[in-house]
C-alpha cells in the first residue's frame, strides 16, 4: 500500500531488471486499481448512514418499521420536511441556536487572536510556561468543572439564560489562541519592527498589520467555534429549561423521548446537518490544515 | 535570574495586557471551579439548601458504590477495548487516504464528515441505524444469512454499539495521522526498497515508528474523550440496558441534576480528574518506550 505513494516508481532495481518497464507499469497500475478499490469500500462505509438519513427523512410514516431495505422511498415524501418545518418549532429553535452562535463566534474568535499576540509577537518571561497552562486546558475534561460553574452561573442568576453559553467565549479558547499562536509565530518580526518604527504601539500592531493578514485562521477560527456552538448539547441541557428557549439540539432530543415522527426528526437532522457540511466545504483547505497542525505541533 | 531592564518590564506589561482575557478566564472558569468543587466534595450539597461539611463521607460512599464502579468499568472497556480498535483502524485509513490515487481529495473529505454531523443527530441516526429489527446494520447482516445482535437492546452489545458508532466519527484523528504521515522522511522507504521489504515491512518499521508521536498524540486525546463521553449514551441508552453504558459522565451528570447530589458529583468530578491526569502520565512515561522521536525533534 504504502509502497505507491512515497515511491513515484523507484522500486528496487532487480525488479527494473527482470521485467523491464512494460511489467512496472502493469504493476503500477495494478496497485492504484487495488488502492482505488480499497478506498471506494471505505468511502462507502462512511457516506451509507449519511444515505440512510437522508432516505429516512423521505419515507412515508408507514415505512419506517419495514424490514427490507429500500433505499430510494417510494412515494418520496417531501412533504416531510415541510411538516417539520411547522409541527416542530423549528423557526424558533433555530433563530435561538443563531443568536448563540453569533455570540460564541464574536467573542471566540476577537478574544483568541488577542490573547494569542501575547503568547507570540511579545517575548516576556512566563510566557512559554503560561502557554503550557492553555495547551493543559485543552485537556480537562469538561466534567471536572462542569458543577462549580453552573452552581456560579446560578448564583449570578444566569440559568435559564444564553449568558452561560456565550459569555465564556470572551475569554478566549485554548484551541484557537493556540491556532493563532501558531499563525502569528510564522509572520517576520520585521512587520512589527517596522510599524514601530513609525509610532505604532502593540495594540496598533495587532489591529492594523497582524489581524488583517490572519483571515484564513480568523475564517477557521469563526467556522470551528460555529459548528461547536451549533452543536453544542451538554450546555443548553445544563443551563436552558425554558422550552421557548431551547436550541435545535435540546429541541430535538425533548421530542425523541415522546414518540416522535421519525420520518420528520430525520428531516430536521438533515437541515441541521447541511449548513455544517456547507461551510466545511468552503474552508475544508484551512480547517484540515487546522487539525493536522495540532497533532504536529502538540 | 537577571534583573529586568525598562524594555523586559514593558514587554511583560504588554504580554500580560494582551493575555489577560484569558488569564481573567482561566481563574473564573477553571481555577476557581476545580478549587470550589474539591469543597462541595467534602459536603452534601442539594443546591437548595446552603453546603454541609461532612468530611470524607462522599469518598466513602463513592467507593462502597456499585453503579460508581460500573461506570468506572463502562469507560474503561471504552478506553481499553475502544481505543486500540480506533488506534488501528484510523491508522489503517490513514495510509489509504495517503496513497496518491485520483480522487484523493474527495476520499479524505467523506472520512472527515461524519465528525460534522451535530451529535443530536448522529444519536438518532445511529439509533436507527442499529435498530435490531429494522436498523440497516442488521438488515445486511440478515442478507448474508447473520443474525445480528440487539446492539443498544442488549447489555452484552450496547458497550461495542458506541464503539462502532464512535469509530464512524474519528476523522479528526485520520487527519491527524495523515498530517504525520507528510513528516515520514522519504529516504527511509527507498532504504526499505533497497533491502527487499515488503508493504507490511515498510509499515512495521518504518510508518508504525515514524508515526508513534502521532499516536501518543492521539491517544491521550482518545483517552480524555471516552472519559468525557456523554451526549450520545445519555440520548440512545441513557445509561441501560441494565446499566451496560452508564459511562463515567453519564453516571456524574445524573448524580449532579437528576438527584441533585452536588457534593457527591464533585466527589465524581475530583476524582475524573485523578484518573484522567493518572493516565495522561502513565501513557507519557510509557512513552519513552515506544515512541520514536527522529534526530531533528
Amino acid at each position: 500500500m504504502l509502497g505507491v505513494d512515497e515511491r513515484t516508481g523507484a522500486p528496487g532495481p532487480a525488479i527494473v531488471g527482470a521485467r523491464g518497464r512494460q511489467g512496472l507499469n502493469w504493476r503500477k497500475g495494478g496497485r492504484v486499481l487495488l488502492l482505488e478499490a480499497l478506498l471506494i469500500i471505505v468511502a462507502l462505509i462512511f457516506l451509507i448512514p449519511f444515505a440512510w438519513l437522508i432516505s429516512m427523512s423521505l419515507k412515508p410514516d408507514s415505512q419506517v418499521f419495514a424490514t427490507t431495505i429500500q433505499w430510494i422511498p417510494h412515494p418520496v415524501m417531501w412533504s416531510n420536511y415541510a411538516k417539520a418545518m411547522t409541527e416542530f418549532p423549528f423557526v424558533r429553535y433555530f433563530t435561538n441556536t443563531m443568536i448563540i452562535c453569533v455570540f460564541v463566534v464574536i467573542g471566540a474568535t476577537a478574544s483568541s487572536s488577542f490573547v494569542a499576540y501575547g503568547f507570540s509577537r511579545v517575548q516576556w518571561p512566563g510566557r512559554e510556561m503560561l502557554f503550557v497552562v492553555v495547551l493543559g486546558t485543552l485537556i480537562l475534561p469538561y466534567q471536572v468543572v462542569m458543577i462549580p460553574q453552573f452552581l456560579l452561573f446560578r448564583s449570578l442568576g444566569w440559568v435559564n439564560t444564553y449568558l452561560p453559553l456565550t459569555v465564556p467565549a470572551f475569554f478566549g479558547n485554548a484551541f484557537f489562541i493556540f491556532l493563532f499562536r501558531q499563525f502569528y509565530m510564522g509572520l517576520p518580526s520585521e512587520l512589527s519592527d517596522a510599524a514601530r518604527i513609525d509610532g505604532c504601539n502593540d495594540l496598533g500592531i495587532y489591529w492594523r498589520i497582524i489581524l488583517p493578514l490572519s483571515r484564513p485562521v480568523l475564517a477557521t477560527a469563526a467556522i470551528f467555534s460555529f459548528i461547536g456552538a451549533w452543536s453544542d448539547f451538554i450546555g443548553p441541557l445544563i443551563y436552558l429549561n425554558d422550552a421557548n428557549k431551547y436550541t435545535l439540539s435540546i429541541g430535538v432530543q425533548q421530542v425523541i423521548g415522546q414518540a416522535p415522527n421519525w420520518t420528520q426528526l430525520m428531516a430536521i437532522g438533515v437541515v441541521m446537518t447541511l449548513p455544517i457540511l456547507v461551510l466545511f466545504f468552503f474552508v475544508q483547505r484551512t480547517f484540515i490544515q487546522g487539525i493536522s497542525f495540532s497533532g504536529i505541533k502538540g | 535570574m537577571p534583573r529586568m531592564g525598562a524594555m523586559e518590564w514593558r514587554n511583560l506589561r504588554v504580554g500580560l495586557f494582551f493575555v489577560s482575557p484569558w488569564l481573567v478566564g482561566l481563574v473564573i472558569f477553571y481555577l476557581y471551579p476545580i478549587a470550589s468543587s474539591l469543597y462541595y466534595s467534602f459536603t452534601d450539597y442539594n443546591v437548595l439548601q446552603p453546603p454541609t461539611f461532612t468530611g470524607w463521607s462522599n469518598y466513602q460512599q463513592i467507593f462502597n458504590d456499585a453503579n460508581f464502579w460500573t461506570a468506572l468499568g463502562n469507560t474503561a472497556f471504552m478506553v481499553f477495548v475502544g481505543i486500540p480498535i480506533y488506534t488501528v483502524v484510523d491508522i489503517a485509513v490513514a495510509i489509504l487516504l495517503n496513497a496518491k490515487v485520483p480522487g484523493q481529495a474527495i476520499y479524505r473529505a467523506i472520512v472527515f464528515m461524519p465528525t460534522l454531523i451535530p451529535v443530536v443527530v448522529l444519536s438518532i441516526l445511529w439509533q436507527w441505524l442499529l435498530n435490531p429489527q429494522s436498523g440497516l446494520i442488521n438488515e445486511l447482516l440478515a442478507a448474508v444469512n447473520i443474525n445480528g445482535p440487539g446492539w443498544y437492546a442488549s447489555p452484552e452489545w450496547a458497550k461495542p454499539a458506541f464503539i462502532v458508532m464512535t469509530l464512524w466519527t474519528t476523522g479528526n484523528a485520520v487527519v491527524i495521522y495523515l498530517a504525520g504521515l507528510q513528516d515520514v522522511d522519504r529516504t527511509l522507504y527507498e532504504a526499505a526498497d533497497v533491502d527487499g521489504a515488503n508493504w507490511w515491512h515498510k509499515i512495521r518499521h518504518v510508518t508504525l515508528p515514524s508515526l508513534s508521536p502521532v499516536i501518543l498524540f492521539n491517544v491521550i486525546l482518545a483517552v480524555i474523550a471516552s472519559f468525557q463521553f456523554f451526549t450520545q449514551a445519555f440520548i440512545i441508552t441513557n445509561g441501560g440496558p441494565m446499566n451496560a453504558t452508564l459511562y463515567y459522565s453519564l453516571y456524574l451528570y445524573q448524580n449532579a441534576f437528576s438527584y441533585l447530589h452536588m457534593g457527591y458529583a464533585s466527589g465524581l468530578a475530583w476524582i475524573l480528574l485523578i484518573i484522567a491526569l493518572a493516565l495522561t502520565v502513565l501513557i507519557l512515561r510509557s512513552s519513552a518506550r515506544w515512541v520514536y522521536y527522529a534526530g531533528s525533534r
